[in-house]
């Protein structure tokens, strides 16, 4: 089937448990999420392209103050969860979850550790919905 | 290519003024934009006759989310009583108002009209904390919300790169909060017009009246390290280092450089004005800086032939504590990783040489996203008429200021400098 280079897709590939961005066939750059044309070159020549999901940290933060959205999967001041940006090694950034971490102690991780992405699936109104996270490699 | 930005003709600020920022249960955003514009008829000094105003351009973020409201426009005109006079929203974020002043500006130096209004407002606290947080979370990209970051979250990210490269920590960031406050405290329109030495004294008085053991602490770092007063919010950014959700409302009035003295004694010109774009967390090569801030500036000081140098006094997004030691080094104030050694030395305390924030800023004067930008603005404008009360700075001469607003998590960013030239 025939995937639109957008957002919706970069959701759907989760559901896959697959990282999926792009590459231009023309100048060779990789975006991640996907974007509809390279804006480099700015030719219309895009493919998919899988990304590994080694990495490694960037930044990150604990969220104790939570939106609602959060606060219904039972997130809040006493159970927080974690944030990051992530560097994966085909050289591009990306935000997820940091998962298998202490969050109530964040100031035992260190920027920097290796991670592997993992896609866990959580409940949203009824409906399973997979998420990115990384997990210590 | 690039040419210097420049404005095809003179726009001049010669009215302003804001209503009290903080949550109010008996008054809507109508009130306080009445309030607000009430107080701004008073400032000009030799009066406007309101139905003279040719446009209003307002700022606003999210009353479609906060108040199901959307289309202010009308809304306004109809309260001030200037129906059937054009009227705009802009969106921006916690940049929509400087985005409004931007308009404002623009349409006067187009020559389009002479005599405009900008403001600001935004109504908040009637909404919980969760909802706010929610709805906050929107001005941030797609990627970014649907993981699950919040506002705080995104700028508590930065702080840990800010200190992982500069070997700071969130302690360093205390001497922002304590000086906001300090500030606000001289500010009547301020939401948290309190030193921390205050609070401290407050809580204890509580405690002592309610019969509890009366907490102690040995100084203001004591207290604000104490998780129970300060506890964390995104970590490493505690309450203290967070903007409060806040109701309030600003307008300016703007005016062709040729009529400004018909206005005003001291009218006060727009020298610069920038504005820039910026990319979500994960595409920003350097998390410890704000591109969207340095493009603002570049225009801004281009437009305006000056430098950080000749910036006197500067109102500055400090929605986090952890923003305005970012935005000081931005703007060309201090070097990279300066910041939060100038907060910390007092140098951006209100008698130190680079005075930031002296209403106290988002921290302590509240932060009514959609009215932020043009009440920095206001600010600059007090001071540089010498018209700031009690925390009017002490400087001699005092001619150009500036202010830095900043929309979502650095996507949209302004600076406006303000000069008096007679
Ligand atoms: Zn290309």
């Amino acid at each position: 089937m025939e995937m639109p280079f957008n957002e919706l897709s970069y959701w759907m590939g989760m559901e896959e448990a697959r990282l999926m961005g792009v590459k231009c066939k023309e100048c060779g750059a990789i975006y991640l999420p996907p974007r509809p044309f390279c804006v480099q070159c700015y030719k219309d020549a895009l493919e998919w392209k899988e990304f590994k999901g080694d990495g490694k940290l960037v930044a990150f933060t604990s969220i104790f103050v939570v939106p609602k959205s959060m606060a219904e999967q039972g997130y809040g001041r006493d159970n927080p969860y974690i944030v990051g940006v992530v560097e994966l090694n085909e050289g591009v950034r990306i935000v997820g979850r940091i998962e298998g971490v202490d969050t109530k102690r964040p100031e035992t991780i260190k920027i920097g550790m290796p991670l592997k992405a993992d896609f866990p699936k959580v409940m949203e109104a009824g409906v399973s919905k997979a998420y990115l996270a990384f997990r210590p490699a | 290519m690039s040419r210097t930005p420049k404005l095809g003709r003179g726009v001049c600020l010669v009215g302003g003024a804001m209503s009290k920022f903080g949550m109010f249960k008996g008054l809507d955003y109508k009130d306080l934009f009445a309030q607000a514009f009430l107080e701004m008829l008073d400032s000009v000094d030799n009066g406007l006759n309101p139905k003279d105003i040719e446009a209003l351009y307002l700022g606003n973020f999210s009353s479609d989310f906060f108040l199901k409201q959307s289309h202010l426009g009308p809304v306004l005109t109809d309260l001030l009583g200037i129906v059937p006079r054009p009227a705009a929203r802009l969106e921006g974020a916690c940049a929509s108002s400087a985005l409004a002043f931007r308009a404002g500006v623009q349409a006067v130096a187009s020559g389009m009209y002479d005599i405009v209004l900008v403001g600001g407002l935004e109504e908040m606290s009637k909404r919980s904390t969760e909802e706010v947080t929610e709805g906050l979370a929107m001005a941030s990209s797609p990627y970014e919300w649907k993981t699950g970051f919040t506002f705080p979250g995104i700028f508590a990210t930065i702080a840990t790169a800010y200190f992982e490269r500069y070997k700071a920590s969130a302690d360093d960031l205390f001497a922002v909060t304590l000086k906001s406050h300090e500030n606000a405290k001289l500010n009547p329109k301020a939401q948290f017009g309190v030193t921390i030495k205050e609070l401290m004294a407050q809580r204890a008085e509580k405690a002592k009246a309610k019969s509890q053991p009366v907490p102690s602490w040995e100084d203001e770092r004591a207290f604000l390290s104490d998780p129970k007063v300060n506890p964390e919010i995104a970590w490493p950014l505690r309450l203290f280092d967070c903007s409060p959700i806040s109701d309030g409302a600003c307008c300016l009035l703007l005016v062709a450089e040729e009529i400004a003295k018909g206005f005003s004694d001291t009218p006060v010109h727009v020298a610069g004005l920038g504005q820039g774009s910026g990319y979500p967390l994960y595409l920003k090569e350097d998390l410890t800086q704000f591109e969207a801030t340095k493009q603002a500036a570049k225009e801004a000081y281009a437009m305006s032939g000056l430098g950080p140098k000749d910036i006197q006094i500067a109102e500055v997004h400090d929605c986090f504590s952890i923003a305005e030691v970012i935005h000081t080094e931005d703007l060309g104030f201090f070097a990279p990783g300066e910041g939060i050694k100038a907060a910390n030395e007092g140098l951006t305390r209100r008698g130190g040489p680079k005075p930031i924030n002296t209403s106290g800023g988002l921290k302590c004067k509240g932060h009514p996203v959609g009215a932020t930008g043009v009440a920095q603005v206001l600010e600059i404008w007090l001071q540089l008429r010498g018209r700031a009360g009690e925390r009017q700075v002490p400087i001699d001469d005092l001619r150009v200021g500036a202010a830095h607003n900043l929309g979502g998590t650095g996507g949209t960013c302004t600076l406006t400098i303000l000069q008096k030239k007679s």
